[in-house]
């Protein structure tokens, strides 16, 4: 077995570059074994767009003669609906308990034996997701809407980079979240009581079930600032639809990157606490 | 050097025990009770114990995956917890009960997913694993996902999937668990000629003690989370007085059973057609020699010591808790 003993490599390139290289490694994989579930992703899809023409008329609705309503006109509603529908599989806003069903079996002690940190590691394989679900669960509804409705297109060149930029913030940050709330199970061994809690919050407090301008403005302000909710799927929607000036298409993502920050900070310390008193379970 | 250093290691856990309708009483388990470990590089350590004895509890602690609540632990002169990502890159861990392949990738994508995470040079990647496909027929299951092969498949693949990185120490969690005999022979033969190589130190927790034979020179037997014995199998044999036994098939039953120096008469079976004698200091072909003088001889057979008695009797000792004298039985001639 003289070819199975160990080597130390010469340092080929620099630890920036290879980190990356592991990082993209780890998300490539991801996106290959999430693309293997295509009866997932078209039962899904279908979900998504039937959901989306009951949110598009009931919004529409509130629209009513008066042509806008909370800052959107009809187009920019449409366009929030779908554009949201596919962003909420993207984001995955729920439905992932991976790390929670991994400390609860025990299994999670093997990502505490790879040579990445846990937080990182499960960081990639959610992008590498999350890029599946653009091509998979975003595009088709961002299809399907414009054939029956009018949408809104963004005017500003700067919105489209700008909105590529809020989702991809909103879906580390996603990720932070639902890291957070399936770590609770280094405690509680399952985490399905504050799993439940996070479905019913965040339905309401991203703007899914309704754009959160409709709410009064003090309490916008106190949901933007003080949760990270709005930053989740309000944010790169309200980019989208231009609902705002530039200089608060701004300030808004630089309110969603301060969260991101913010939470993956959080998922580290909660990770290392767990360490110190993790359990595995199952011997 | 040694590789894995271990100095009154211990770790308790916090169990909450029902006691009346809703109130739960916590009870503090230890799993592992101070146990000292030094092994060597290049060592092949069996790890036995019962169940619940604190076998993985260690193997989790030496790894790094547990915090210990005392003691201190060295493994390849880094601290397992707090140089955990580091220490990944020098062992290797297989756990026979858990999976660490990615459940929906081929084998092929999850070893090279590995080499990406290791950060292995691709020359060296290839060659272990071409290694590993020879050794344990890797080449016919190379592309079915992890989640449709069976154990024995699986078990392989686990096995290059933490050898891919040239580990200096690897730590196996009971590998041979539920395998079909091919497959168990399969793991074991290549884990001896791990072994053999002298450059990985191997650390096996088995309950299967022919693994153990068949690997280790030095086993450690711990029960109630304490090291029982430290040392080679024989040691174990000689320290519980298992002896070897001399079986002579006759044709016709002495009157009067012989008296052959250096051996015991254990029983007599058959109606005196069988006799059965312990070795204490005698030779083997001394005590044939003997037992060919009685005439009528026709058949001899020498039996090894069984482990798995020995090791029986070890545990049932200790959960008893009172000492074995040298009187204790010889294992049974139909251990054979």
């Amino acid at each position: 077995m003289g070819s199975l003993t160990a080597t130390v490599a010469p340092p080929a390139a620099s630890n920036v570059i290879l980190w990356f290289r592991t990082f993209r490694a780890i998300a490539g994989s991801s996106f290959r074994r999430y693309s293997t579930y295509r009866q997932a992703a078209v039962a899904g899809v279908v979900t998504n767009c039937v959901f989306g023409f009951l949110r598009c008329y009931v919004l529409l609705a509130a629209v009513g003669a008066a042509g806008t309503v909370a800052g959107y006109d009809r187009a920019q509603l449409a366009t929030f609906v779908w554009v949201g529908q596919g962003l909420l599989a993207v984001i995955l806003l729920w439905g992932w308990t991976d790390l929670a069903d991994r400390i609860r079996t025990g299994e999670v002690a093997a990502d505490l034996l790879r040579p990445v940190h846990p937080v990182t590691s499960y960081l990639a394989a959610d992008l590498g997701r999350a890029g599946y679900a653009v091509l998979a669960r975003l595009i088709p509804p961002v299809l399907v809407g414009p054939l029956f409705f009018p949408v809104h297109v963004p005017q500003r060149w700067a919105t489209w980079p700008l909105f590529a930029l809020s989702a991809l913030v909103a879906v580390v940050l996603c990720f932070g979240c639902r890291y957070l709330v399936n770590a609770t199970a280094f405690w509680l061994h399952d985490a399905r009581g504050p799993v439940i809690i996070w479905t019913l919050v965040s339905g309401v407090l991203t703007g899914l079930y309704f754009p959160l301008r409709f709410l009064p403005e003090w309490l916008q302000l106190l949901l933007w600032l003080g949760t990270p909710f709005p930053s989740l799927l309000q944010t790169p929607l309200d980019v989208l639809v231009e609902r705002d000036p530039a200089g608060t298409q701004l300030a808004l993502v630089g309110v969603q990157l301060c969260w991101a920050v913010l939470i993956l900070a959080a998922c580290r310390l909660v990770q290392r606490r767990a360490e110190r008193r993790l359990v595995v379970q199952g011997g | 050097m040694s590789v894995i250093e271990a100095r009154a290691l211990r770790k308790e856990f916090t169990v909450r025990v029902r006691a009346g309708r809703l109130r739960r009483e916590k009870r503090l388990v230890t799993a592992v009770d101070g146990i000292d470990l030094r092994i060597e590089r290049g060592e092949l350590l069996g790890y036995i114990g019962p169940n619940g004895a604190g076998k993985s509890t260690t193997l989790k602690m030496l790894t790094g995956v547990l915090t210990p609540s005392a003691g201190e632990v060295r493994v390849c002169g880094l601290r397992p917890v707090a140089q955990r990502t580091r220490l990944a890159l020098r062992v290797g861990v297989v756990f026979g009960q858990r999976s660490q392949l990615w459940w929906d990738l081929p084998l092929r994508d999850s070893f090279d997913l590995l080499r990406h995470v290791y950060r292995v040079p691709p020359g060296e990647h290839a060659a272990r694993l071409r290694r590993c496909r020879h050794l344990l027929d890797l080449d016919a299951f190379l592309d079915v996902p992890v989640r449709q092969l069976s154990l024995g498949q699986r078990m392989r693949g686990e096995l290059t999937a933490a050898l891919l990185h040239g580990p200096e120490v690897l730590f196996l969690d009971e590998p041979t668990i539920g395998l079909d005999v091919v497959s168990r022979q399969a793991v074991r033969g290549f884990l001896a000629e791990l072994g053999q190589a002298g450059d990985t130190t191997l650390v096996l927790t088995t309950h299967d003690l022919a693994d153990i034979e068949r690997l280790c020179r030095r086993l450690v037997v711990i029960d109630h989370g304490r090291v029982v014995h430290d040392g080679s199998i024989a040691a174990l044999h000689e320290r519980y007085g298992s002896r070897r036994l001399v079986v002579a098939d006759l044709d016709a039953p002495v009157p009067e059973p012989p008296v052959l120096p250096g051996a015991s008469l254990h029983r007599v079976e058959n109606d005196g057609h069988r006799l059965v004698f312990a070795l204490e200091s005698a030779r083997v072909a001394e005590v044939v020699a003997g037992l060919a003088g009685l005439g009528a001889l026709r058949d001899v057979s020498v039996l090894e010591p069984d482990i798995e008695d020995v090791v029986a009797r070890l545990y049932r000792r200790k959960r008893q808790g009172c000492s074995i004298t040298s009187t204790a039985k010889v294992p049974g001639a139909s251990a054979s």
